[in-house]
């Protein structure tokens, strides 16, 4: 699996280059901050020390008096102005008596976390807006912080005085709750296990910008924002801001990584538009790496109480997960759904008849959560794939075995699951199989072996990891029966132009993931033309007007399947004008290389282009036929796309001094029909190490104050090349029948599988010393504590 | 205070407050916004140039500091003298190591790229043969959240090989 391998011609599972690359690695490519916008005011957020306090006083007079200083807003100012219609939205109010407090760009009388704005600063440059952030004087009068989320569900302290509790909702899927309390009374196994994953800090590499370009005499907006929902983003302002949405135009520019953290809509953006608008001058803002430490969303942050009920052989017959998930000081966009994307996979890939689950969201006094790579799957993959391990042990079979008794069998498809999904395609085995092939599985036990025979101290582990995930968000019914605001379609349009180039349109907002190079190759293996002819057009509300942008592995199974259905749409049309000027059958046409022949005729025939100037010119269209080669589709998936794989994590841990190391990794994915299995690979290489990320390097810490211990990329561990290994990698196809070009997503499956490979590896590495659990992150402290720990009760 | 310094193989003069970062004098008094800020503790190697011909981190110095000193960024990776600097101009305009980061797909959303390219560039002027295990040590102070690094050191050890050839025996 070389870039030699084949040459690439542009079709459907070439690893044809990017077409992206040319401006990005020369620097032309322009980011939020890149723009050169005259005439624009930089904006500074005043952001509360306190994780909760009452703001008693706000002095912005010796602020404003500094040089190059033309205003600071508090939230009072901005409120009474009328620069808000509503309040900031979170569209996922997952079920009917969910509590949420308003939410508003500024503070008004009270912070809730350490970051929370509570004053805007304007100025002539960053810098002075730097200066003045700092010279605007805030008293506070503060209040208990309330960081643990278990004393949170306690409500000991209550943040939001209004809504009487810290809890916000509690939300089960529990089809059949006697079936589940008979799978436990008759287990022959039960476990019962506790998993707590830390909060993640995003960091995409590239830090939130904004910029907002007013027209005040024509009253439109156009908003730059380094987001991956320019559409989305697009009615919010609408809403938030009190302004008719046909005003507003976003543009995503370049955006630079955005894994989650960009799917939503924040205050800074609410911000640029109001001040634009009140000023009649653009306004800008890009935040700081360590101010994206507490004002960008936080991943992760809950504890699962994680159940099995299994027979003596090991088959799993119920799952019971409970869970406590930190939502932060607020609802941001989609807040309260992130653990019900993993709500329906806590029995993962295997055959589970019984299945209960619930989740109760709580405030704290902290940073917001929200989607974070993979947004509820990789939490529920690791419950899963943790606690399967743990029932191995029960029953005394090994990890492989329990696994392979467990598995939905591939004849079971397309499967019902008990947690109420409809499982597309699979076939688990294989991939099983094969990973334990590619990392030398028989070898590594003899060695595992070896060194603890030799009484060695550097001990090897292996974890296996086997994930199934549902992406491609998403049916729109199933979006509304889960009470999310919005629809889960995708729009495309396709046109040919008249002198021969193919326009693109699509919903999807690419930031890494190579959409314009996807894209195209869709449209070559359709037409059957080089993929250079293809342009597509993308992340900007005025020409590209339709769309639910980029976000849980979607952009392939609904915006590419779209852009496919487009193409077709084009073909339809283009054999209607062909067999019309060729005189011929429609049915007599077929397309080759660009080209419309007449069966066994081949002289007879017209090019698209051809057609496509035709269309144009409408001299000679069949009647009632409107000019133009285009198509426009806007596809709403039936179902989910199910991939699936296994990974194998290795990891040398050092008994003397807790330092584990990365050393080796296999991953088997399948994710059906790839269309680049070189953008494939790119997303598992990146999705792996963000997974193997939480397992051993990050967290962000909080003190018992509420305060964020490690804002900055100098105390928050983001893995370096020195990190991580070279990966192994293969797949298996099964393509998903629910489409017509038998894809599924791939942009999160690598973080889902990850994180439970490398703990169960870690915890594998140790289990001759009575080890069977780790916290996360696996830092040297923590194992080194771990393994005393254990010493010490062997004793 | 007025400076003037080599950038790109040109000189350039401008006014700068004693305290402005170089990054921000490359990026917002001369328009050269391919050197990206990523952080704000020299810790993401996003800014990486070229100081006098090894990289640096551009937010580690004062505008002020650079008076009079040759600064290299990904702009100036393309013109045609420096390509000529690590080989031998294959593909067109791009550098070598441009040219390697696209055949190995060595970047995705592409904000590290530039500083990890000059980074890289660097690391094969000072090693021109690295192993595996020197690229990634080589890169530890270049951040990239996209790639898990997988192909950003194949594509590295890529450019290394076809320096190789290049220079190698006829």
């Amino acid at each position: 699996m070389t870039a030699t391998d084949a040459t690439p011609t542009g079709a459907i599972g070439d690893r044809l280059l990017r077409k992206e690359d040319g401006r990005l690695v020369t620097g032309e490519a322009r980011y939020v901050d890149d723009l050169a916008i005259p005439g624009a005011v930089w904006m500074g957020m005043v952001r509360s020390p306190f994780a909760h306090a009452r703001i008693t006083g706000i002095d912005t007079a010796a602020a404003t008096a500094m040089p190059g200083v033309r205003h600071v807003f508090t939230g009072a100012d901005l409120r009474d102005g009328g620069a808000w219609a509503n309040p900031m939205p979170c569209v996922w109010p997952v079920t009917d008596d969910m509590k949420a407090p308003d939410h508003w760009p500024v503070a008004l009388d009270k912070v809730c976390y350490a970051g929370d704005i509570v004053a805007v600063v304007v100025a002539d440059s960053r810098y002075a807006a730097a200066d003045a952030v700092d010279a605007v004087v805030v008293d506070y009068d503060p209040l208990d912080a309330v960081v643990d989320i278990e004393e949170a569900a306690g409500d000991r302290v209550v943040i939001h005085e209004g809504l009487g509790t810290n809890r916000s909702y509690t939300w089960t899927l529990s089809p059949d709750p006697e079936a589940v309390e008979r799978a436990f009374a008759q287990a022959a196994h039960v476990v019962q296990e506790r998993y707590r994953h830390q909060r993640l800090i995003p960091a995409a590499m590239e830090p939130r910008g904004v910029a907002a370009v007013p027209a005040p005499y024509g009253g439109d907006i156009t908003l730059y924002s380094s987001t991956q929902i320019p559409h989305i983003l697009k009615v919010t302002i609408a809403l938030t801001c009190g302004m008719p949405e046909q005003k507003v135009r976003v543009i995503a520019p370049a955006v630079g990584g955005g894994f989650g953290s960009k799917l939503d809509v924040y205050a800074e953006e609410f911000l640029a538009v109001a001040l634009a608008r009140r000023l009649g001058v653009p306004a800008r803002w890009t935040e700081t790496r360590s101010e994206a430490g507490v004002a960008t969303i936080h991943g992760r942050g809950l504890i699962q109480d994680m159940e099995l009920a299994a027979d003596a052989e090991g088959h799993i017959t119920a799952v019971r997960a409970k869970l406590l998930s930190d939502m932060g000081a607020y609802m941001q966009l989609i807040t309260p759904g992130i653990p019900i994307l993993g709500a329906f996979l806590y029995h993962g890939a295997y055959d589970v008849p019984a299945y209960h689950f619930e989740c109760t969201g709580v405030f704290t006094t902290r940073t917001p959560t929200d989607a974070y790579r993979g947004a509820g799957r990789p939490e529920a993959t690791f419950a899963v794939e943790r606690s399967i391990e743990a029932l191995a042990r029960k029953v005394g079979v090994d990890a492989v075995e329990i696994r392979r008794r467990n598995y939905i069998p591939p004849d079971r498809f397309p499967y019902q699951s008990s947690g109420t999904l409809l499982y597309d395609s699979g076939n688990y085995e294989p991939a099983l199989d094969r990973a334990l092939e590619l990392i030398d599985h028989d070898g590594l036990r003899a060695e595992q072996q070896r060194r603890r025979d030799a009484g060695e101290t550097r001990h090897l582990g292996i974890g296996i990891s086997s994930y199934v995930e549902m992406c491609g968000l998403a049916p729109s019914r199933v979006l509304a029966a889960l009470k999310y605001a919005a629809g889960g379609w995708e729009a495309a349009t396709v046109r040919v132009l008249p002198t021969g180039g193919v326009q693109v349109v699509s919903g999807t907002t690419p930031h890494g993931q190579g959409h314009e190079t996807s894209w195209s190759q869709i449209v070559a293996d359709k037409f059957g033309v080089s993929p250079d002819l293809v342009e597509v057009i993308h992340s900007d509300t005025a020409t590209s007007p339709q769309g639910m942008d980029t976000y849980g592995s979607r952009s392939l199974p609904v915006g590419g399947v779209a852009v496919a259905m487009a193409a077709d749409e084009v073909i339809a049309k283009a054999r209607r004008i062909a067999a019309h000027q060729l005189e011929c059958a429609e049915e007599d046409l077929e397309l080759v290389q660009g080209e419309l022949r007449v069966r066994g005729t081949p002289a007879k025939s017209m090019t698209l282009q051809a057609v496509a100037f035709e269309a144009f010119s409408a001299h000679d269209l069949p009647d009632g036929m409107e000019p133009n080669l285009y198509g426009h589709v806007a596809y709403d998936p039936p179902n989910f796309t199910f991939p699936f794989g296994t990974h194998v994590a290795v990891v040398d841990v050092d008994e003397e001094t807790g330092r584990v190391d990365l050393v080796d990794y296999a991953a088997v994915d399948d994710c059906g029909i790839q269309v680049n299995p070189m953008i494939v690979e790119g997303q598992l290489h990146g999705g792996i190490v963000q997974g193997a990320a939480q397992a051993l390097w990050e967290e962000a810490s909080y003190d018992d104050e509420g305060t964020l211990l490690n804002p900055s990329l100098l105390d928050y561990m983001v893995p370096t090349a020195a990190e991580v290994p070279r990966f192994r990698l293969d797949h298996t196809v099964t393509p998903s029948p629910t489409n017509p070009l038998g894809v599924k997503g791939i942009g999160e499956a690598g973080t889902i599988a990850a994180t439970p490979a490398v703990i169960n590896a870690v915890v594998d590495a140790l289990a001759h010393l009575g080890i069977t659990d780790m916290e996360m992150p696996a830092t040297p402290e923590r194992v080194w504590s771990t393994i005393r720990a254990a010493k010490e009760a062997g004793r | 205070m007025r400076i003037t310094l080599t950038v790109n193989g040109e000189e350039r003069s401008g006014d700068v407050e004693p305290r402005t970062l170089l990054v921000h004098h490359l990026r917002d008094a001369l328009g050269l916004t391919g050197t990206n800020v990523g952080c704000d503790t020299s810790s993401c190697g996003a800014c990486t140039i070229l100081f006098d011909g090894e990289s640096v981190k551009s937010c580690t110095v004062l505008a002020v500091q650079a008076a009079g000193h040759e600064v290299t960024t990904i702009e100036g990776l393309t013109t045609p003298a420096s390509a000529t600097a690590a080989g031998n101009g294959e593909g067109g305009a791009l550098h070598p190591m441009q040219q390697a980061f696209h055949e190995h797909h060595g970047l995705q959303c592409g904000f590290c790229t530039p500083g990890m390219v000059m980074a890289a560039v660097s690391l094969l002027r000072e090693n021109p043969h690295p192993s595996e295990d020197e690229v990634r040590l080589g890169l530890e102070g270049n951040l990239c959240r996209c790639t898990g690094y997988h192909n950003i050191v194949e594509a590295v050890l890529a450019a290394a090989d076809r320096q190789e050839r290049a220079e190698g025996p006829a």
